[in-house]
């Protein structure tokens, strides 16, 4: 038995020594004065003062970033509005038509919803750019930010609003008062995960971008295309503990609702 | 009377408040399939036809795309299930289950093209591959730009996701059941074969999905990491699209795409699972 355990747990060692390996490599290499990811020759911080002093780079950086909040924060609004309507829908027929339009985006990969939205781009003449690129994603972030808050529209207490609206509350006092601060772990993770995936999208973006504007994905796979350059090692370094905060992050927003939520529970006794 | 006053207002404001999320069903959901297929019937010169669709099926070169495509969506699916689900298996044992998640988790949140691109460093003729295999006495091979690395790499971001829903269906199964199994004398591989494979079956289905459909369409790494050697369905949509400009044939792979994913959808996917979503 013990023997056993000790295997799976070297198992699982290996396992997630595979899974980090090429991204410890990639940081390892940033400080490689060398410039090449075969041997390390001495150390330098020389790559990211590069990344630092690269003019291009840091404005598509701020591209990048621009378009992920802008979008995420489109698209968490049109999201929750939707997310809110669906749940309120009365037929359930159209409740389910409207949850399958929803999820034929989450399930489409990434070439068709490209193509298929640079052919809409192209129909209605629009110019592409940073413009069809922010569309695009907030296009592909709405079903997701629909479906991290529907799961808290469910949870929220019928009666809370049965008794908002007898105690005279109108339409808009009881979305503002009662429904929105309830749903409020969802909204956030909706946003995160919105945000996220806007940072990380290549393909969507790579589909409706043109030739002007560029984001951080499509940059890397111009020049990963032209070989190795440290520069992109450090960029990718930078990017990695970025994504480790941003990880932090939403688990500690995460933990945090969810103590939010069992206070609330304690209070309400539910 | 005032109530029915107020229903009738309460129902139009709900319309307007969910008028930009039906807009957006409508113009970025609905428009584009139909656009896709429209454009599936139009020919390079913008002429209605069928052409595509006769010439898809009649092409060796576009089957046999198709196929090599499945193939290895196939093989890469595989690989991640069977280095998965051991390891996903030994997860929901560990103590500090939260914390392997986040880990699990942590390499999906980097750039697939950063994941790309580490591996052009390691697999290159002199990256650390290589240098091993000079250093044990096999000598340098080409491994970048081969159909292996293909399978390597995709496989290797594909991991996490074939990973999490597995870990999801184990933890979820009633311990009591695990412990009624060996209660009733059964050791722990006939507990694992009899009791933990059939209750996590779920967790393989949306696995198998969440890597399938994905890896019919990969295309950045195609040409990164497999040097256009392998063609994938993704691969072929994006060459009609941005190389060779052909809209309407790019058109119909995507279409066959989706009708393919719809299969690996219903083959995949439980009876069971589904109700419990629709009753909700």
């Amino acid at each position: 038995m013990t023997n056993s355990l000790k295997w799976s747990k070297l198992y699982l060692f290996f396992v997630f020594v595979l899974l980090y390996l090429p991204i410890l490599y990639l940081v390892y290499f940033s400080f490689n004065e060398g410039g090449t990811m075969n041997e390390f020759t001495s150390f330098t911080l020389e790559h990211y003062s590069n990344v630092l002093q690269d003019q291009r780079l840091i404005q598509i950086v701020i591209h990048t970033l621009l378009v992920a909040l802008i979008s995420s924060t489109v698209a968490t609004i049109i999201g929750t509005l939707g997310a809110i309507g669906i749940h309120f829908v009365k037929s359930s027929q159209l409740k389910e038509a409207l949850l399958n339009a929803n999820n034929i985006l989450l399930v489409s990969p990434d070439v068709i919803i490209g193509s298929s939205f640079l052919l809409l781009f192209t129909l209605v003449g629009y110019q592409l750019g940073y413009m069809s690129v922010i569309l695009s994603h907030i296009a592909f972030s709405i079903p997701i930010v629909v479906l991290m808050v529907l799961p808290n529209l469910e949870e929220l207490n019928q009666s809370m609003i049965k008794a908002a609206e007898d105690l005279g509350a109108n339409r808009w006092q009881v979305l503002s008062q009662v429904i929105l601060p309830n749903i409020t772990a969802g909204i956030f993770s909706g946003f995160f995960m919105a945000f996220t995936y806007s940072l990380d999208d290549f393909a969507v973006t790579f589909f409706v971008t043109g030739n002007g504007f560029t984001t951080l994905s499509v940059e890397i796979y111009s020049r990963a295309r032209q070989g190795i350059s440290l520069e992109i090692n450090a960029l990718s370094t930078l990017l990695f503990i970025a994504s480790l905060l941003l990880v932090f992050g939403y688990y500690y927003i995460s933990q945090y609702s969810r103590q939010m939520h069992k206070k609330k529970k304690a209070v309400t006794g539910k | 009377m005032r109530k029915n006053n107020s229903e009738v207002s309460v129902q139009k404001q709900d319309t307007l408040l969910m008028f930009p999320y039906v807009m957006w069903i409508v113009l970025f959901v609905l428009a584009p399939i139909f656009l896709l297929v429209y454009q599936s019937l139009l020919n390079v010169d913008g002429a209605f036809t069928f052409e595509n669709i006769l010439r898809y099926f009649t092409s060796v070169t576009y089957l046999s795309m198709t196929f090599q495509s499945f193939l290895y969506a196939g093989l890469i699916t595989l690989v991640t299930l069977i280095i998965s689900y051991p390891a996903a298996y030994i997860l929901t044992k560990t103590e500090h289950k939260e914390l392997w998640r986040m880990l699990l988790i942590l390499p999906t949140w980097i750039n697939i093209l950063l994941k790309a691109y580490a591996f052009i460093g390691i697999l290159s003729q002199s990256g650390i591959v290589n240098r091993f295999l000079d250093f044990i006495g096999i000598g340098r091979q080409q491994i970048l730009f081969t159909n292996f690395s293909f399978l390597l790499v995709a496989s290797y971001i594909e991991l996490p996701f074939m990973m999490m829903p597995i870990m999801n269906a184990i933890s979820e199964i009633d311990p009591s059941l695990i412990q009624a199994s060996h209660d009733l004398g059964a050791n722990t591989w006939a507990t694992i074969r009899k009791v933990i494979l059939p209750l996590s079956m779920n967790g393989v289905r949306s696995g198998v999905q969440a890597v399938f459909i994905p890896s019919l369409s990969l295309f950045m790494l195609t040409r990164l990491i497999g040097g256009n050697r392998v063609i994938t369905l993704g691969t072929a949509i994006e060459q009609h699209f941005l190389v060779t400009q052909n809209w309407g044939m790019g058109s119909t792979i995507g279409i066959i795409l989706i009708v393919l994913m719809f299969i690996v959808i219903k083959l995949t996917s439980n009876k069971k699972a589904r109700r419990g979503v629709s009753n909700d």
